[in-house]
């Protein structure tokens, strides 16, 4: 059996003939009654707890709900991701290129610090720089905390990400610049960057929306983000958490979705221009 | 660095905690995410549909998130209890449903790729001597689907452990949210308790990564 261009990468089963329609109508009718009784059995629980009544819900009709108490924390989510994603870029991009230095010393220390911000969880890092910062006699707010540990962490993942992007561009290019006279500095600025940018792109709108998830840990340490919104300054004032975390949740995945939906558009093009000379840097199916 | 010798029994505690919760989510997550994984590649389109919303919905929505719902949602407005008197139980089993329902729909989208790698004519083969679709999947395709994706599998793990801190969120003691009260407690010893913690993710995360590479290469399909 031969694919058609455009149709699932991997067939395992044949088109039905009439037996195995019958069967899939079959199954498809007891596995729709299975679902739906999952759902009823849900929708019964909370029915009992009495989350679907209209007071607890009503508040997200009313627009002073939105804009006093939930845009402004999907404001400070916003706000802390954009910081920390152009932070993180930076970082990425200096310690992404420092690993590929010809120079031992500088090689080294940057992957060290690289491994290790990637090997602690990110909570640890946003708890040690509430407390590092105060014992350094900083006021360190929430918002710096979130943003220290973001930045450091995604920072480290870019960094691997710039590294494998510059080292995906074809020997042949570097070697055409060397040839031509550049320097080392030019030939990674003239022609390395501009060429692996292409190619990691995809990559990167894939951890920044990893970036953006990660913003609602800020919650822990008690930023005022949109997650605090949902679960607990709504909750707070009309006692409905169950729908306002619905709410909210409803929220993150439509911007998630729209960022992911991004990713895949840039990676296709990347996949699908010739003029770029580099694969792709592909995006394992990494969580966080 | 006293303060670090000094509480060595807490410390050991809380990473203990971190174990417990990353192999019983680890476990859970693995068998739910080949239940869903086996859905979004079946026949029917019920199952697929059923299958893509869940993940969707999971991966795109922040743990922390999912964490407090399980929490505070289901454990405190919904009253759905462990144990009937001891709290702790209580906030491990409802941060375990989160992390192993969040960690499932990564599973399933890492087998699904290893499902991609093994070669049509496997699938063919199987159907061309008979065997049914639930046959072809357990008997010929997940076996190999399983052995490309341990790498995978290994930085999921490795990505697991480290969101157990995430249960933090609602209060398990596990290694983040005891760094924290260990700095609480000795405010001036932060560094050394900091580097502690650390140095006790790294003794977590590394044999993992070390231990999957090697089974990944041993375990390779060789075509």
């Amino acid at each position: 059996m031969s694919r058609a261009p455009g149709t699932q990468a991997t067939v395992l089963y044949d088109a039905p003939g009439p037996r195995s329609r019958l069967r899939n109508s079959v199954l498809t009718l007891v596995f729709c009654v299975v679902l739906l009784l999952l759902a009823y059995l849900v929708w019964t629980k909370f029915e009992e707890k009495g989350q679907w009544d209209g007071k607890l819900w009503r508040p997200f009709l009313q627009a002073d709900t939105w804009t006093e108490l939930i845009l402004p924390g999907l404001w400070n989510t916003l706000a802390a991701a954009a910081v920390a994603a152009v932070l993180a870029l930076v970082f990425g991009a200096v310690f992404g290129i420092a690993r590929l230095s010809d120079h031992r010393w500088v090689r080294a220390p940057a992957g060290v610090v690289v491994e290790l911000f990637r090997a602690i969880p990110l909570l640890m890092l946003i708890f040690f720089a509430q407390y590092g910062g105060s014992l350094a006699g900083l006021v360190v707010t929430e918002f710096t905390a979130v943003v220290f540990g973001l930045t450091l962490y995604n920072g480290s993942v870019l960094a691997e990400i710039v590294r494998a992007g510059i080292r995906a561009v074809p020997r042949g290019q570097s070697e055409a610049g060397y040839a031509t006279g550049l320097r080392k500095n030019q030939v990674m600025r003239l022609i390395l960057l501009p060429q692996a940018v292409t190619s990691m792109m995809p990559a990167i709108v894939g951890q920044l929306v990893v970036l953006l998830k990660d913003t609602a840990l800020g919650f822990v340490v008690a930023y005022a983000d949109l997650l605090n919104a949902g679960a607990r300054v709504v909750p707070a004032n009309f006692g409905n958490l169950i729908p306002s975390v619905i709410v909210i949740a409803a929220i993150y995945i439509l911007i998630n979705l729209a960022l992911g939906y991004l990713a895949n558009r840039l990676e296709r093009r990347s996949r699908r221009s010739r003029k770029a000379p580099a694969a792709p840097v592909v995006r394992e199916v990494a969580m966080r | 660095m006293e303060a670090v010798v000094e509480e060595l029994p807490v410390i050991l505690q809380a990473f203990w905690l971190t174990v417990k919760l990353t192999v019983v989510s680890g476990v859970i997550s693995l068998v739910w995410g080949t239940v869903l994984a086996a859905m979004r590649v079946s026949p029917l389109p019920v199952l697929r549909g059923a299958g893509t919303v869940y993940v969707n919905i999971l991966r795109n929505t922040p743990l922390t998130l999912i964490i407090v719902f399980c929490g505070l949602g289901l454990g405190t407005v919904m009253n759905v209890q462990f144990s009937a008197d001891d709290l702790s139980i209580n906030s491990f089993w409802l941060s375990t449903i989160g992390l192993s329902a969040y960690t499932a729909a990564f599973v399933c989208e890492v087998l699904r790729a290893g499902i991609n790698t093994v070669p049509l004519g496997q699938a063919e083969a199987a159907r061309s001597i008979g065997l049914t679709f639930p046959q072809t999947l357990r008997l010929i395709i997940l076996p190999q689907a399983f052995r490309a994706v341990i790498a995978p599998f290994g930085s999921l793990l490795i990505a697991l452990i480290k969101n157990t801190t995430v249960a933090a969120a609602i209060g398990v003691a596990e290694a983040a949210l005891r760094m924290k009260n260990l700095f609480d407690a000795h405010g001036d010893a932060v560094i050394p308790i900091f580097l502690g913690f650390a140095a006790g993710f790294v003794v977590l995360t590394l044999p993992v990564g070390l231990l999957f590479g090697r089974l990944a290469r041993r375990m390779a399909v060789t075509r």
